[in-house]
């Protein structure tokens, strides 16, 4: 029973990082309309930055900074959102698809630089022994699984909370001003680009901060952590949960987490072994599928306040 | 320096121009990025894969051409694949991009497109796996044409196959009828309308002059590198980034713009290496995105 609650809160905590990614998303997409190709990049550079700063130091390559964890996240989302800043800078007088090409650009070279840049990120082998919160209980592994449930639920709270009153004060007024009638608020003198850039840029700490939290989690972050396929699950977790609803983005991700175990548990119980590799592929498909036929017929996503199961229906 | 990176440079070039022509006619057109272009590759590379399979099942082994590593059957091959691809891309818009370009929000078809891509690619890892496979295993001498430069047969044939296409596409788009309609409304959809331009078959022959070329490349990577389900996304930022800096909507800027990546790919191989070749088209990308966004030929957008 134990082992069971155990693992709950060990779902929970995975399905709640991919939440907290999935708000800074809601932040550049559902509420600015930015486009953004490269998650996994952003969510890479907050973990690479987290690790390198936190970790014990290190004979075969820099960093290893030993800095506490709160600052080692704190760093992730300045440097993640300098990052995301720097993209948007570039782009954002440009047409949206411009920002698309260029995120997906910045996840190719995160990627290569975390591949190959071996004295600073390890190369194919990642950084280890990244220091998790609250260590020292790890001989409890229940007790450790559920500090780990609390302290990642924390960060989630108070991330969506914050968003939820940025999103009514005056810089989200503005934000909103530009999504629904962009000249009116440009005439109101409110500089387009300049608004899109700080949403951008806020949007990419939460990502950078959801990886650093990540990879505290785990204690090891690699390349292959960061591939597409992290950018893809993120969308449709802010599809099936609803773009523009902060609540919509953290629901659908634990639905979509859910449906994403359940389907890879299923297809490893039920698929032979050679087969499996495929069996994984086949769950993208569906997922990309699934993706597409919710553009289609309900752009508006399950969770959000114009949802299912929402208060007000369109 | 080594000059071999030109004849290498100058391959992987007219490679990702055949692409980037589709990236840039879809751009200008249907006004989007597709992201599943580089799946259109893979999936005509995996076609042509496929219907040589069935030839060699039917005719059994034949000999290859002169010094060349494939023979008839390959040409043949290439060709059924265009067609496969083609139809491909008809259905994916008939059953995606049409439905959403409808309702007008142009960022929505983009999103659908990278759905798409991921599908397309996940499916043909569980068709095909993801392990490389290769049209011919032999391997070819290359040839030295002097100041130090080798080339393969192959790729002589590759470079004047890329010279054809390159040259029949121009003048397409500059003499046909089909062409001029397709220009005019990408300079101007509404005025095209109004003049009575069949819009439905400028959408169709976008996407099949695309998908075909984007086939070719796709066979041409296959027969001088090898045939992978990510070979298309390996590509696409390349393709990006060439038809970027040769200015969206121009044919011929799309290849200039993919040889100059091409090139810079190659000498950058020599100088700091192959693994950093991935970095180059988007270094390429920055700059022209932040010094000159319509490129070399580009229009500024309207």
């Amino acid at each position: 029973m134990i082992d069971l609650l155990g693992y709950g809160a060990f779902f929970m905590s995975s399905a709640l990082i991919f939440g907290l990614i999935a708000l800074g998303l809601n932040l550049q997409w559902g509420q600015t309309g930015l486009f953004n190709v490269g998650i996994a990049g952003f969510v890479a550079i907050g973990a690479y930055t987290s690790a390198i700063l936190t970790t014990p130091e290190t004979a075969d390559r820099i960093g290893g900074f030993d800095w506490p964890i709160l600052a080692g996240w704190l760093a992730a989302a300045v440097v993640t959102a300098a990052a995301a800043a720097f993209t948007g800078f570039a782009t954002l007088r440009l047409k949206s698809d411009y920002l698309a090409i260029t995120t997906f650009g910045v996840a190719v070279v995160v990627q290569l630089v975390a591949l190959n840049a071996q004295s600073l990120t390890g190369g194919p082998f990642g950084v280890a022994f990244i220091p998790r919160p609250f260590a020292s209980l790890q001989d409890q592994p229940a007790l450790f699984n559920f500090i780990n449930l609390a302290v990642i639920a924390a960060v989630t709270i108070a991330v969506y909370l914050a968003l939820e009153h940025l999103a009514r004060s005056p810089w989200g007024r503005v934000l909103k001003a530009l999504r629904e009638d962009e000249r009116a608020a440009i005439s109101l003198g409110k500089s387009a680009r300049s608004y899109r850039i700080q949403a951008f840029a806020a949007g990419g700490a939460v990502m950078g901060l959801a990886g650093a939290v990540q990879a505290h989690f785990i204690g090891f972050i690699a390349p292959n952590g960061y591939l597409p396929t992290l950018t893809f699950q993120v969308w449709a977790m802010l599809m099936v949960g609803g773009s523009g609803s902060n609540r919509g983005a953290i629901l659908g991700s634990v639905v979509v987490w859910a449906i994403w175990v359940g389907a890879g548990a299923f297809s490893a119980a039920v698929v032979p072994g050679d087969w499996q590799a495929r069996a994984a592929s086949l769950q993208i498909v569906a997922i990309g599928v699934m993706l597409c036929l919710i553009l289609l017929w309900r752009p508006q996503g399950f969770f959000g306040p114009h949802g299912l199961f929402g208060k007000r229906r369109l | 320096m080594n000059l071999q990176f030109i004849v290498d440079g100058l391959i992987s070039g007219s490679l990702i121009g055949l692409g980037a022509i589709g990236i840039t006619l879809t751009y200008s057109i249907l006004r989007f990025s597709n992201f599943a272009h580089g799946d259109f590759m893979a999936w005509g590379a995996y076609g042509t894969l496929s219907v040589v399979a069935a030839i060699g099942a039917l005719v059994g082994t034949t000999a290859p051409m002169g010094a060349l590593s494939f023979g008839w059957p390959l040409i043949l091959a290439a060709i059924a694949g265009m067609i496969m691809t083609a139809c491909l891309a008809l259905v994916l818009d008939w059953l995606l991009f049409a439905r959403l370009r409808d309702r007008g929000q142009s960022i929505i078809v983009v999103m659908a497109s990278f759905g798409a891509s991921m599908a397309l690619r996940s499916l043909l890892e569980f068709i095909f796996t993801s392990s490389p496979t290769y049209f011919s295993r032999g391997i070819q001498m290359a040839i030295p044409i002097g100041f130090g430069i080798r080339i393969t047969p192959d790729q002589m044939v590759m470079l004047a196959t890329t010279i054809i296409l390159v040259t029949a596409m121009h003048l397409f788009m500059q003499r046909s009828q089909t062409g001029r309609e397709m220009r005019a409304y990408s300079q101007n959809p509404s005025l095209a309308r109004v003049v009575g331009i069949d819009t439905a078959r400028v959408v169709r022959a976008t996407w099949i002059i695309g998908a075909a070329l984007a086939c070719a490349a796709g066979v041409m990577v296959g027969i001088l590198v090898q045939i992978r389900p990510l070979m298309g996304l390996d590509l696409l930022l390349p393709m990006f980034a060439a038809a970027i800096l040769g200015g969206i909507g121009s044919v011929p800027g799309a290849v200039l713009g993919g040889l100059i990546i091409g090139l810079s790919e190659a000498a950058a191989v020599q100088l700091i290496g192959a693994e950093w070749r991935a970095a180059i088209a988007f270094a390429i990308l920055m700059a022209v995105l932040l010094v000159r966004p319509t490129g070399l030929f580009g229009r500024a957008e309207r």
